[in-house]
């Protein structure tokens, strides 16, 4: 009698505590259930959107266009001249900058094709930068060819390293979706913006070439290695996209570089029988006036590049170099 | 009424419905097709379905609340969802039944023995479930490092255990420590090696097992289409569905493998019924022994349904409430009430914990590694067509449960379960084929995108689709576009006249237009021997009567600077005659050379309008492979599938101006 009494108030423990964890089962799905109740469902976008962000604006305003156009076949004296020309790196450059320069890395071929920024040019910028009292110099691009082996076989990721810069290749989580104000393409686009972060010097460097979907690759045109994604679909209007490229991008300083242009069979090359020698080397604090004079290397004029018009019209520099009195030298 | 009777008219009370909304998930006007009937209600009662989208998406979708009711009643009651409600468990007991009849009773109780292997539904679910809660896991393991004070108290608990563990502790618990610093190091690992936001996903795949949905494919795209041949019975055109036979096999297997053991797919497979018998741990009221005064005669294990022993220590979590053995019984010791079996119980379901371990991190693995592939970055399928209001694809496969309901619904069966063209996770997900069924995608319907129980595939208005109203500015809902093939296209490759491609384009206006083009025919130049204004004869008699007389043909004079072309409206082996509203002002002289060409209007497709509806791919005359085809290219539900720089115009947020072009000039 007494061991069946035990044995009914275990089983009556046991069914309190049983009911107990049943209540409390229900309550947590019902609670679930109430607390991501979702009646409408999924909306016309629902995938997580990434922060936009915005390039801020890298120029000098305080200092005014400048500009220098310097004739000689050794690049980093010819830079060096330029650079001087306009009041020095240091006018800048200042002590503790964090100096981004985006150089065209575009295609994994070598540097005599001309297809890409100069290693021995981009080594003496940086050199110069570091020189002027940067904290840091980063090298960056988003090749068209394999990024890793762009920056070899251009051989600018070797000469930027051992002049003292970093270089950064395009990793996925480099790029943000941002939006050009004002712009009606580059909307909600991917762009490399990691290497950006905490820098506030931008520098442009890009040979001139001959391209022929935009009819010519130079500074403009070098920043479309900015953008992620499937950008190939801009070249349904190449002007326009690289006008709100101009637009997106504010830089410290550009140097295009003239002393060898790609005349034929751009923007790849390819070939010794597509460079023409026009050794001049342009640096200028206006990209719009630098295309506009590299255009001229190419035997074109602005009106042959609709882009360079388009972004004049926008604001973003002037086509008329000229008035810019750009500083003239001969070196060598 | 015994209780076995109330159990066996409830069974078939759900499975006629089962069927009935099955047969009603249809367009037309007849009274029995769709009018609101809750053709999801099987889908939303289920448990599986809900805890699926839920693990996967972080919401439980509308009509899914239904699956709370089976919950509560789960809880408190155990499996009694398969056993009185379950169409696919009542197909399984009929089929065991007729398997078991001639069977003695002691071979039936022998039958009906618990084995090992039905502990396999477990990690089958376990196995679904972690495939789902991927990214959600990811999450968790992930937030550690954004949330400091997450990260600090790791940091602290590491120190301690690992100063506990020098401080000289026993031998287990030292173990135990170790196993914690282990798990700690893992985690970090984990975080800190894989981007987790991009491999690791969710990726619900419940609906490959799940009886419901897996009932719904199987009635839907294999029993129903089986009647269409039976004139005017559920269809008017017989019904098709491509990979039928591998829906219809496995359909087969599971309801024939209950004549080896009864209730086969509920015992061993059924990832929901591991899900009951999970829920149904606590369960208030249970199956069990009165009093504990058993002769053995194991009478009631002959017809058992879940094999759960309750001769022995019933295994709880196995029970599917046949309640057989309470009439069974023939002493009256079974019953259904609050306390435990007089011979005791095994709640728990059989499942170890380091299976349980393995088998969650094999189920978050394993969709990271199908999606090496590479299917939702770049090597994205383009023969992937989703319906109307399909989501991106990645919250697609976090929702759709391969039910089947958008393809028995779609009027026009294009919906067609996909194969591997979206990788294996994609697997009997929805995928249009304008080849099969009766027209493409209908302008005016959006049929599948309310049927859609899990909003996978999301909920539009015909506004919507068609970019009308409140949705003009972003335009209609673009499925793919069309891409004309000019190597066996009629009027590009053949010379022959068509455009039926460009007449049965819906959109207005049309995204196909016509270029025209005179082509001289092959062995169309002839030398004239005789003519007047409107007649020529020509000097070699070869010609086909009335080949050139169809409208389409035309007559050139070769060596006259005058291009006009005059039609033929007429023509025997040798004489044509022509349009007498352009007679030749001065016949043409006896050896003159006259060229006959064809005017040929050769379609064009204007992306910026093509929604990729398939309606022209569907009629295009080339029938077997169409000359015209739709591919994913531009759809709308992927922003990095555009073909298009107009077609992004819309997309993103807007400007301050918010007017494309080019912008005022800001800086000055």
């Amino acid at each position: 009698m007494k061991h069946q009494t035990e044995n009914a108030s275990i089983s009556r423990r046991d069914f309190v505590c049983r009911s107990a964890k049943a209540g409390l089962m229900i309550a947590a799905a019902g609670s679930l259930s109430y607390w991501l109740y979702d009646g409408k469902g999924p909306g016309r976008s629902s995938q997580a959107t990434q922060a936009s962000v915005v390039l801020p604006d890298f120029s000098i305003s305080e200092l005014g266009p400048r500009m220098s156009i310097i004739s000689g076949d050794d690049r980093a004296r010819t830079v060096q001249v330029g650079l001087k020309a306009i009041g020095g790196m240091e006018s800048f450059i200042r002590r503790g900058d964090k100096v981004l320069i985006k150089v065209n890395a575009a295609f994994a071929s070598p540097p005599i094709i001309s297809a890409t920024t100069n290693p021995q040019l981009v080594a003496e910028v940086v050199r110069l930068c570091l020189k002027a009292g940067a904290s840091s110099v980063i090298v960056t691009d988003n090749p068209i060819n394999n990024p890793e082996s762009c920056f070899v076989l251009t051989g600018i990721g070797e000469a930027a390293r051992s002049a003292g810069a970093r270089v950064l290749l395009p990793v996925d989580s480099f790029f943000q979706p941002t939006t050009v104000e004002g712009a009606s393409l580059i909307r909600q686009w991917p762009l490399l913006y990691g290497p950006f972060e905490g820098v506030n010097k931008v520098i442009g460097m890009a040979p001139v070439k001959n391209h022929h979907r935009s009819g010519a690759s130079m500074i403009m045109k070098n920043w479309y290695g900015l953008l992620g994604g499937r950008r190939n679909i801009f070249h349904q209007n190449i002007h326009d996209c690289i006008m709100e490229l101009a637009m997106m991008v504010k830089p410290t300083l550009v140097i295009l570089d003239g002393t060898t242009a790609m005349m034929t069979n751009g923007p790849t090359g390819g070939s010794l029988a597509d460079l023409k020698p026009t050794s001049t080397m342009i640096v200028s604090t206006d990209q719009v006036a630098a295309d506009a004079f590299g255009a001229t290397l190419l035997g074109k004029t602005v009106q042959d590049l609709p882009y360079i018009l388009k972004a004049q019209a926008a604001g973003v520099g002037t086509a008329d170099y000229e008035s810019l009195k750009p500083v003239r030298e001969r070196v060598g | 009424m015994s209780i076995i009777t109330v159990r066996r008219i409830s069974q078939a009370f759900f499975l006629l419905l089962f069927f009935w909304f099955c047969i009603v998930s249809s367009f037309g006007s007849e009274w029995w097709q769709l009018r609101g009937w809750p053709v999801n209600w099987f889908l939303q009662l289920d448990p599986l379905v809900a805890l699926g989208t839920l693990l996967a998406t972080g919401t439980l979708y509308a009509g899914l609340l239904w699956a709370l009711a089976t919950v509560v009643l789960t809880v408190l009651l155990g499996r009694f969802f398969c056993g009185w409600v379950c169409p696919f468990g009542t197909m399984h007991q009929l089929v065991g039944y007729l398997g078991k009849r001639s069977k003695s009773v002691p071979d039936r109780a022998t039958a009906n023995q618990y084995h090992r292997g039905q502990a396999v539904k477990y990690y089958l679910l376990v196995f679904l479930l972690s495939a789902a809660a991927g990214a959600l896991i990811a999450r968790a393991v992930r937030s550690a490092f954004d949330i400091s004070v997450i990260l600090w108290l790791l940091a602290i608990a590491t120190v301690v255990i690992i100063t506990l563990n020098f401080i000289g502790v026993s031998g287990r618990k030292r173990k135990t420590a170790g196993l914690l610093i282990l798990l700690l190091g893992l985690w970090i690992l984990l975080a800190l090696v894989f981007s987790m936001d991009r491999m690791i996903g969710a990726s619900l795949q419940t609906g490959l097992l799940d009886p419901i949905p897996l009932l719904h494919r199987s009635v839907n795209l294999v029993l129903l289409p089986l009647t269409d041949a039976t004139p005017q019975l559920l269809s008017t055109t017989q019904r098709y569905y491509e990979g039928a036979w591998l829906i219809g096999l496995i359909f087969l297997t599971a309801i024939l493998l209950n004549l080896k053991s009864p209730r086969f797919y509920c015992r061993y497979v059924c990832p929901l019924g591991a899900l009951f018998g999970v829920m149904g741990s606590f369960a208030v009221w249970r199956i069990g022994k009165t009093r504990d005064e058993c002769t053995q005669c194991k009478l009631c294990e002959a017809n058992c349904e879940g094999a759960c022993e309750p001769t022995d220590q019933i295994r709880t979590a196995e029970c599917v409430l046949c309640v057989n053995c309470l009439d069974d019984c023939k002493h009256g010791l079974m019953g259904f009430r609050t306390m435990p079996s007089a011979t005791g119980e095994i709640a728990s379901p059989d499942l170890s914990r380091r299976g349980f371990v393995v088998t969650l991190a094999t189920g978050v693995a394993a969709i990271p590694i199908i999606r090496l592939g590479g299917y939702l970055q770049q090597n994205w399928n383009a023969d992937l067509i989703r319906p109307p209001g399909a989501l991106s694809e990645p919250d697609f496969l976090s929702r759709c449960i391969k039910c089947g309901q958008c393809m028995r619904i779609c009027p026009t069966n294009i919906i067609q379960p996909a194969d591997l063209q979206g990788g294996l996770e994609a697997v009997w997900t929805p995928t249009l084929n304008f080849r099969i069924g009766t027209s493409g995608c209908q302008l005016n319907c959006i049929a599948c995108s309310h049927v859609c129980p899990t909003a996978a595939i999301r909920p539009i208005s015909l506004d919507e689709k068609l970019g009308r109203a409140a949705f003009a500015e972003l335009g209609p809902i673009r499925l793919g576009t069309a891409f004309v093939d000019r190597g066996r296209c009629l009027p590009w490759a053949m010379d022959k006249p068509c455009i039926v491609c460009q007449e049965n384009c819906p959109v207005s206006p049309k995204a196909i237009f016509v270029e025209e083009h005179f082509n001289t025919v092959r062995e169309g130049v002839l030398q004239v021997s005789q003519a007047n204004a409107t007649t020529l004869e020509i000097a070699d008699p070869k010609l086909l009567p009335g080949g050139y007389s169809s409208g389409d043909y035309f007559i050139r004079v070769a060596l006259e600077n005058e291009s006009r072309r005059r039609l033929i409206v007429e023509n025997t082996d040798r004489l044509f005659k022509i349009d007498p509203r352009r007679p030749f002002q001065k016949p043409l002289p006896t050896g003159a050379v006259i060229e006959i060409q064809v005017r040929l209007q050769r379609p064009q497709v204007d992306p910026a309008r093509c929604i990729g509806c398939g309606i022209c791919e569907h009629e295009c005359p080339v029938s077997g492979r169409r000359a015209i085809r739709i591919t994913a290219e531009n759809e709308s539900r992927n922003r990095r599938h555009s073909l298009l720089l107009e077609s992004r115009r819309h997309e993103g947020p807007k400007g301050p101006s918010g007017s494309p072009g080019i912008p005022n000039s800001g800086k000055g």
